[in-house]
């Protein structure tokens, strides 16, 4: 954007040319499906989860217990030490309340997510999960306590979605 | 001196930045690069080398987007990579441009970032899901806006942030925007208008948020002896930095960026910048939301963390205020063509330090300035300093 550029190029396609048709479109849906590896670590963290437990693993160098859990610690780079649990209650560290779906489209209802600081965890080392039972949203804030609420033991497949969601505990 | 050779920058270009553009991807960047080239005053075969940067392939639908562009990018025959580091990746092209000749190893090298964002429907936010963990988080439902937001949040919370100051950064840069003639969305707004738009994700709201975009920017890179025979007016690049952070970002707080200050740290230290709100006159911090300018001015280290949104009500980082943020109108006013978008905040400091952004340009014969761009989850820094 220099004063000495009399012209910078670009030609736009308006609104209309997409109404009315006269842009071209191609439609591509890919067959692919994806089996990822969950890893060791988290393969652990998963069979954990049917259980109604989350799983930590901890470096001993560092002294952290983290969550989610890891074979090696990235801070100190060398494996992790030992695993334990932590408990499935903990505090907002963050949150939003989203009105928009993942392709931008409009929700009706908006979703909470959540980063939550697990008791028993490191400070800080929080998780991404879902809040919901709770109430109006105005009334939620960073700092409130929450608690996991667990799909039932038989409906569990090892899968981050057996916790539901995290719900405010009243104290 | 750091590397074997100083570099200049001598030449830039950029395209209009707009949210749908007739041209294809490979036509953006041949005439940001042709435009970089005149103003250079030199010819694709004076070029040695060949940098590409651009963000996600799923955004064109065309994987090896690299490969690609390289026609339009001038880099038919000729050594060429394609870097990418996500939304850092506009600004970490340049530095990695700057290698190429520092190192000796090529005289010159024309560096081109482009996107494309209006071929994915319905919207590109929807090829981002990818980015997040396909165990652990995808199944959730993770948006990209979420991210943003669970940041913006944190970072009010912290340090007790109103959204009407955060709304600040947004009237601005819209208004800087109004003086550029690439721009997408230059406008008078007010923050009532900011706090009144859609909500989001809250606390993200429509007016936070910059808008998608296609365009293209260049820069060409030259060392010293080059420069000397090219040029009386070279830019120079003094310093380089960048960093990356752990992709855990649930284990970080996200109220700081510590990524952002010790790439910055890194580019002062070689620049020998020791009070960088001191020694840079003009800065543009990377801008996809509004409060994002305020965390990279911190993360910069432009002033205490918690206090750039004190500097944005009093005015310093107006246009003619004591510490210019984002004088081109930044990706909220300009659009945001992801790797175009960084590169243009490297064009804009260019041409401020040369004295041509006309209505734009910074009052006090500005010497030293910077450019920043962030990505990837939250966790990439990349920091150019340039000086006349």
């Amino acid at each position: 954007m220099s004063v000495k550029i009399k012209h910078f190029p670009g030609e736009e396609i308006e609104t209309r040319d997409f109404r009315e048709g006269r842009v071209l479109f191609e439609s591509f849906r890919p067959k692919a499906r994806y089996a990822w590896s969950a890893g060791i670590a988290i393969s652990r963290f998963l069979e954990e989860l049917k259980n109604g437990r989350i799983l930590a693993s901890t470096c001993s160098k560092c002294g952290r217990i983290m969550v989610p859990p890891r074979i090696y610690c990235e801070k100190c780079f060398k494996p992790t030490d030992g695993w334990t649990y932590v408990k499935d209650t903990g505090v907002i560290n963050t949150f939003s309340v989203s009105f928009i779906a993942s392709d931008a489209s409009r929700l009706k209802e908006p979703i909470v997510v959540a980063v939550i600081e697990l008791d028993g965890a490191s400070e800080g080392m929080g998780i991404v999960h879902l809040i919901d039972e709770y109430g109006d949203w105005r009334e939620l804030k960073i700092g409130m306590r929450v608690q996991a609420v667990w799909k039932p033991p038989e409906e569990r497949t090892g899968a981050i979605t057996d916790i539901k969601y995290f719900k405010p505990v009243r104290e | 001196m750091f590397g074997k050779k100083r570099v200049a920058i001598v030449g830039a270009g950029v395209t209009l930045f707009r949210r749908n553009l007739k041209e294809t991807g490979k036509e953006l960047a041949y005439h940001a690069a042709k435009m970089a080239l005149e103003q250079a005053g030199m010819e694709l075969r004076d070029i040695k080398s060949v940098v590409l940067g651009s963000a996600p392939d799923a955004f064109d639908g065309v994987h090896m987007k690299g490969e690609y562009l390289a026609d339009g990018a001038g880099a038919y025959h000729k050594p060429y990579m394609r870097v990418f580091v996500g939304g850092g990746t506009g600004v970490f092209a340049p530095l990695a441009g700057w290698w190429h000749v520092a190192s000796g190893q090529f005289d010159t090298c024309l560096v081109v970032c482009e996107e494309k964002m209006s071929s994915c429907f319905p919207h590109p936010q929807y090829a981002f899901t990818t980015i997040f963990d396909p165990i652990l988080e995808r199944p959730i439902g993770m948006n990209l806006i979420w991210i943003f937001a669970l940041e913006m949040h944190r970072y009010m919370h912290k340090h007790n942030i109103k959204k009407e100051d955060i709304a600040l950064v947004s009237v601005k840069n819209k208004r800087n925007a109004l003086d550029n003639p690439i721009a997408q969305l230059g406008a008078n707004i007010t923050v009532e208008d900011v706090l009144n738009s859609e909500i989001m994700a809250w606390p993200v709201q429509r007016l936070d948020v910059s808008p998608t975009s296609d365009g293209a920017a260049a820069v060409v890179l030259v060392s010293e002896d080059v420069a000397k025979e090219v040029t009386d007016n070279p830019v120079w690049i003094d310093g380089v930095g960048w960093c990356i952070d752990s992709t855990h970002w649930t284990n970080r707080d996200l109220y700081y960026p510590d990524y952002v200050e010790y790439a910055a740290r890194m580019a002062y230290k070689m620049a020998g910048i020791k009070n960088p709100p001191k020694e840079i006159d003009v800065a543009e911090p990377y801008d996809p939301f509004d409060y994002k300018e305020l965390h990279h001015m911190e993360g910069l280290l432009l002033c205490r963390k918690g206090e750039a949104p004190k500097l944005t009500r009093e005015g310093v980082t107006q246009r003619d205020g004591d510490l210019p943020i984002c004088p081109s109108g930044g990706l909220l006013g300009c659009g945001n063509p992801i790797a175009a978008a960084g590169l243009m905040k490297v064009c804009e400091i260019f041409w401020q330090l040369r004295g041509e952004a006309g209505k734009r340009q910074v009052p006090g014969d500005p010497r030293t300035g910077i450019a920043q761009a962030w990505g990837d989850l939250m966790q990439y820094g990349s920091v150019i300093v340039l000086r006349r």
